[in-house]
C-alpha cells in the first residue's frame, strides 16, 4: 500500500516537462513533440527557402551568373525535396501532434514513444541528406522527381545517401501516421462520433491513411534505385529488360497522393479558421468530410497525367484526363462551402483570417491551371515549361504553406499563451501575399511562352518577366525573416490571451487554458 | 493501451507491408499490362511457340526497320534494308549489319520496339539476335537476321509498322580492366 502511496507522490513532481536538453532528446509528450516538428520544419523553410533564393538570383538575367549548372540542379533538386519532404510535411505532422489529442479530448497521442522516434529520426535522414552537398560529385542533381535512368546510371554517387535519406523519411511518416489514425480511431472523448470530429482531424485521418497506402511504395521505387545501382538488378535499365517508364508509373502512382497528403491537412486548417472569423457554424460538415474523402480516393487514379507525354495509349489519356477533372467537383464544393461559410458572417481580419482568404482564392487559382493541364492535348504542350512550375507553387505556396502560417498565427496564442503582433503579423501577411503572386504569376505567362522548366539560363525573350519574378521571389524570401521575429517575439511574450482567444471559437482545444497545460484531458471531457 | 488501438496498430502495419509489396509487384503487372495490351510497343523476346502462324498469305505490310545505338555504344548498327513489303501470313527474314570497330571484345543486347503499338502483340519471331547476348571481337563484324511473321488478325488500318532496335552495350567492363591490369602485369614483368 505504501508502495503505491510512494509512486503517487513520485509522479507528482513530473507534472511539468523535465529540465534541460534533455527534456527534448527524451519527450513523449505531444505537445513538446508538436513543437519540435514544427521549429524543425521551420529551419528547412529557411533552408529550402535560401536555395531558392540562390535559383531565382541566377535567373534573374540570362547567361549565368552566379553559380554552375550543376550546382544549380543540386539547389533545384534539394529545394524541391527539403520543401516536400522537410518544409510542409513536418509542418502538418506538428500540428497534428499539438492538436489532434486537445481536439479529439485525449490525453497524448497513442503511441508516445514511437512518436518521439518519428521526430528525432526526421534530423538524422536531412543530416545525411545535405551533407551530400560536400561530398564528391555533389548532391542529387536529378530534380525532386528522380527519374531513372538520371537517378540511376547518370547520379552522382551521393544518389545512395539520397536512398538511405529517403527511406528514413518514409519510416517517420509511416511511424507518424500510424499514431495519428490509432489516435483518432481509439482515444476519442466519449460522444465524439466520428462525424463530429472537427475537419481538422478529419483531414489528418485521411491523409494518415494516403500516408500509410503510398510512402511503402516510395520505399519501394527507392529501393528498386538501390538495386538496379549496387546488385545489378535492371529494374529500370532497358539493356537488362527493365523500363525507365516503369520508374515514373511507380514513382507518380505514390507522387499523386503525396500531393493530396500536403494539401488535405490545409483544407481542415482553412475550415476552422473560416468558421470562426466570420462567426458562423461552418456551411456543410459532412460534404466537406465526403469531399476530402472522394479527392483521396481519386488521388489513386490520377497518376499518369504527370506523365501524358511518354506515350501512352489513347484511351489511357482520355481516362487520365477525365478521371482528373472528375477532381474539380469535390474541390468546388470544398471552394464553394468557405465562400458560403463567409457570406453574410460577421467578418474579422485578423492575421489567420488574411492568410485563410488568401489560401482559398490563390490555391483556386492553381486549381484552374491544374485543370488547364489535366487537358491532355494542352498538356502537350505545356509540360515541363514554367506554366507547370507556376501551377504547383500556387497550390503549395500560398496553398499548403499559407495554411501553415494561418495555422501558426490562429493556434500561438494557445501554444504559447501570449497574443502574436497583430500589426506585425498583418504586414507580413501582406509582404508574403504580394511577393508570391510577383513570384509566381508572371511564370505562367513565360511557361506559355515556351519557357522550359528545371534550366538554369533561358532565351533573351523571358529576360524581362524573369526578372520580375526573381524581385518577387526576393520579397517574399526576405518576409518569412519577419515571420521568424514575430514567432520568436510572440514566444518571448506579449499580449495575455485568453482560454477562448478567439471569439466564436469552436472546439476542445479552447477550453483548456493558455498556453495549454504540459497534460490536458487526462480525464476526457463530454461531447454532446 | 487498449485491445482496440492493438488491432488498429496490426492492420495499418500489415498495410505497411502489403503496400511495399505491391510496389514491388508492380514490376510483373506491368510487364504482363504491357504485353497482352501490346502497349509500349513491347514484344516478347523470346521465340514464339505456335507452329500454325503461316497461314494462306494475306495482304502487304510495309515493314521499316530502325537501329538505335544506346549512350556511347559504339559498334556500326543499322538495317541492311531500311524497308521491304511483307504479307502477312508468311515468314520473312531480314538482316542487320553489325560491326565492332574498337579494339576491345565487347557484348551488346539489342532490345526491340514496335509502332505502331496495337501492332506489337500481331508481330511474332521465329528467330531473331535480340533473343540472346551478341559478342563481337576487336574490328569483327557480322549480319544478324531475324526471322518474323504477322498474323492474319494485323488490324487492317495498320498498313505500315516500325520495327526498331535499340542496342546496348552490356560488357562487363569490371573483368576487361581486370584482365587488362593482369595483361600489364605479365608484360612488365616479360620487360
Amino acid at each position: 500500500m505504501s508502495a503505491v502511496i510512494e509512486t503517487h507522490d513520485h509522479d507528482d513532481h513530473h507534472h511539468g516537462p523535465a529540465e534541460g536538453l534533455t527534456r527534448w532528446l527524451y519527450t513523449t509528450n505531444h505537445k513538446d513533440i508538436g513543437t519540435l516538428y514544427l521549429w524543425f520544419s521551420f529551419a528547412m523553410f529557411l533552408i529550402g527557402g535560401a536555395m531558392a533564393m540562390v535559383i531565382r538570383a541566377e535567373l534573374f538575367q540570362p547567361g549565368m551568373q552566379i553559380v554552375e549548372p550543376e550546382f544549380y540542379n543540386q539547389m533545384l533538386t534539394l529545394h524541391g525535396l527539403i520543401m516536400v519532404f522537410g518544409a510542409v510535411m513536418p509542418a502538418f505532422v506538428g500540428l497534428a501532434n499539438w492538436l489532434i489529442p486537445m481536439m479529439v479530448g485525449a490525453p497524448d497521442m497513442a503511441l508516445p514513444r514511437m512518436n518521439n522516434l518519428s521526430f528525432w529520426i526526421l534530423p538524422v535522414a536531412f543530416f545525411i541528406l545535405l551533407s551530400s552537398l560536400f561530398m564528391e560529385g555533389g548532391a542529387p542533381n536529378f530534380g525532386w522527381t528522380f527519374y531513372a535512368p538520371l537517378s540511376t546510371t547518370y547520379a552522382p554517387p551521393s544518389v545512395t545517401f539520397f536512398i538511405f535519406s529517403v527511406h528514413i523519411m518514409g519510416a517517420s511518416s509511416i511511424m507518424g501516421s500510424i499514431n495519428v489514425i490509432v489516435t483518432i480511431m481509439n482515444m476519442r472523448a466519449p460522444g465524439m462520433t466520428l462525424m463530429k470530429m472537427p475537419l481538422f482531424v478529419w483531414s489528418w485521418l485521411i491523409t494518415a491513411y494516403l500516408l500509410i497506402a503510398v510512402m511503402p511504395v516510395l520505399a519501394g521505387a527507392v529501393t528498386m534505385m538501390l538495386m538496379d545501382i549496387h546488385f545489378g538488378t535492371s529494374f529500370f535499365n532497358a539493356a537488362g529488360g527493365g523500363d525507365p517508364v516503369l520508374f515514373q508509373h511507380i514513382f507518380w502512382f505514390f507522387g499523386h497522393p503525396e500531393v493530396y497528403i500536403m494539401i488535405l491537412p490545409a483544407f481542415g486548417i482553412t475550415s476552422h479558421i473560416i468558421e470562426t472569423f466570420s462567426r458562423k457554424q461552418l456551411f456543410g460538415h459532412t460534404s466537406m468530410v465526403w469531399a476530402m474523402t472522394s479527392i483521396a480516393i481519386l488521388s489513386f487514379v490520377v497518376w499518369a497525367h504527370h506523365m501524358f507525354t511518354v506515350g501512352l495509349p489513347l484511351a489511357a489519356e482520355l481516362f487520365f484526363m477525365w478521371a482528373t477533372m472528375l477532381i474539380a467537383v469535390p474541390t468546388g464544393v470544398k471552394v464553394f462551402n468557405w465562400v458560403t461559410t463567409m457570406f453574410k458572417g460577421s467578418i474579422t481580419y485578423e492575421t489567420p483570417m488574411l492568410f485563410a482568404i488568401a489560401f482559398v482564392v490563390l490555391f483556386t487559382i492553381g486549381g484552374f491551371s491544374g485543370l488547364m493541364l489535366a487537358i491532355t492535348p494542352a498538356d502537350f504542350q505545356y509540360h515541363d515549361t514554367y506554366f507547370v512550375v507556376a501551377h504547383f507553387h500556387y497550390v503549395l505556396v500560398p496553398g499548403a504553406i499559407f495554411s501553415i502560417m494561418a495555422a501558426v498565427y490562429y493556434w500561438i496564442p494557445k501554444w504559447t499563451g501570449n497574443m502574436y503582433d497583430e500589426r506585425l503579423g498583418r504586414l507580413h501577411f501582406w509582404l508574403s501575399f504580394i511577393g508570391v503572386n510577383v513570384t509566381f504569376f508572371p511564370q505562367h505567362w513565360i511557361g506559355l511562352a515556351g519557357m522550359p522548366r528545371r534550366v538554369p539560363d533561358y532565351a533573351l525573350q523571358f529576360a524581362d518577366w524573369n526578372m520580375v519574378s526573381s524581385v518577387g521571389a526576393f520579397l517574399f524570401g526576405a518576409s518569412q525573416i519577419l515571420f521568424l521575429f514575430i514567432v520568436i517575439k510572440t514566444v518571448m511574450g506579449g499580449k495575455k490571451a485568453t482560454p477562448e482567444v478567439w471569439e466564436g471559437a469552436r472546439g476542445l482545444e479552447w477550453t483548456v487554458d493558455s498556453p495549454a497545460p504540459y497534460h490536458t484531458f487526462s480525464t476526457p471531457p463530454k461531447v454532446s | 493501451m487498449n485491445e482496440g488501438s492493438k488491432k488498429t496498430i496490426k492492420l495499418l502495419c500489415f498495410s505497411v507491408l502489403g503496400m511495399f509489396t505491391f510496389s514491388f509487384a508492380l514490376v510483373p503487372l506491368y510487364d504482363v499490362f504491357c504485353e497482352v495490351t501490346g502497349l509500349n510497343g513491347k514484344i516478347e523476346l523470346e521465340a514464339t511457340t505456335n507452329q500454325n502462324l503461316e497461314t494462306e498469305i494475306g495482304r502487304d505490310v510495309s515493314i521499316q526497320f530502325v537501329s538505335h545505338n544506346n549512350e556511347q555504344m559504339p559498334w556500326i548498327f543499322r538495317p541492311s534494308e531500311s524497308q521491304i513489303k511483307i504479307q502477312t501470313g508468311k515468314y520473312h527474314t531480314a538482316t542487320f549489319y553489325v560491326k565492332n570497330p574498337t579494339n576491345k571484345r565487347m557484348i551488346a543486347q539489342a532490345i526491340p520496339s514496335v509502332a505502331p503499338s496495337n501492332a506489337a502483340s500481331h508481330l511474332k519471331k521465329l528467330e531473331c539476335f535480340c533473343f540472346e547476348e551478341q559478342e563481337l571481337a576487336p574490328g569483327e563484324e557480322a549480319l544478324l537476321p531475324v526471322r518474323l511473321i504477322f498474323d492474319d488478325e494485323l488490324p487492317d488500318s495498320i498498313k505500315s509498322v516500325v520495327l526498331s532496335y535499340t542496342i546496348f552495350d552490356v560488357t562487363d567492363y569490371n573483368d576487361l580492366e581486370m584482365t587488362d591490369h593482369h595483361d600489364g602485369h605479365e608484360m612488365e614483368a616479360s620487360l
